[in-house]
């Protein structure tokens, strides 16, 4: 099962420069930890311990996974996984 | 070095001038690799605060959405500070993920919502490492085109 993960331009020093990644899992949890098995100090970027970093956006086919359940929303093969840094500073 | 036209900069300070106090914010975008600054998208703080600034995640997705399907990138990421000087502030530079953008600053703290000067500043933040740029304002940014230009004269 496959499930495409678009990666930001900030972290595809992670992924070889890549846009895009496969990945698998049947929930977010699962799915980073399967990345962070390929592309090492990718999950450190995408969590703050047990959780979603603050300023990190992940989208499940365009749902922000915070309305969805967050880590434990859950996937399916051929979901799309969009990570977003958010835009924001003071 | 920063190049902008005058209508994209004017809109820029326009906005920041209309959302004062609070922090306004958005993009330019610009066909990937271009450094030009073609396409002005005003966004919605989401935060709606005069000391910080962030755009709402479902405008982020979409916004992003569209510049994957336009070949675009964010040439510029704009915010206003209201209170400060227009120079990327410690939140500004550790929450920066757009390597290839030039954050743009612009200060009202002088005029707020009335006309006057405004600070008008860019940057480079890369790896936490701010690096302020020149700012050329043109009429109308070049054709996008490299052909040599026959029609102009040399100055």
């Amino acid at each position: 099962m496959a499930i495409e993960v678009r990666i930001p331009t900030i972290l595809r020093t992670y992924t070889g420069g890549e846009k895009a990644v496969s990945a698998e899992g049947t929930t977010l949890t699962g799915l980073i930890d399967d990345l962070e098995a390929n592309h090492p100090g990718l999950k450190d970027r995408l969590l703050d311990g047990p959780d979603l970093r603050r300023f990190v956006n992940v989208y499940i086919n365009d749902e922000d996974v915070r309305f969805i359940g967050g880590l434990e929303a859950e996937l399916t093969d051929g979901d799309q996984v969009v990570v977003l840094p958010a835009v924001a500073g003071g | 070095m920063l190049t902008i036209d005058q209508a994209t900069y004017d809109a820029i300070v326009a906005h920041a001038k209309r959302d004062h106090p609070d922090e306004a914010c958005g993009v330019v975008a610009g066909p990937e690799g271009s450094d030009r600054p073609e396409r002005f998208v005003e966004m919605v703080n989401a935060a709606g605060s005069p000391t910080f600034y962030e755009f709402d995640s479902t405008d982020l997705f979409q916004l992003y959405k569209e510049m994957d399907a336009n070949d675009e990138e964010p040439v510029i990421v704009y915010h206003s500070h209201t209170a400060t000087e227009a120079y990327p502030s410690r939140t500004d530079i550790g929450l920066a993920s757009e390597p290839n953008a030039h954050y743009v600053l612009v200060g009202t703290r002088d005029h707020g919502n009335n006309d006057g000067p405004v600070e008008f500043r860019s940057y480079r933040i890369v790896d936490g490492e701010v690096t302020e740029e020149e700012v050329a304002v043109v009429p109308t940014l070049t054709p996008a085109t490299t052909e040599p230009a026959t029609t102009e004269s040399e100055v």
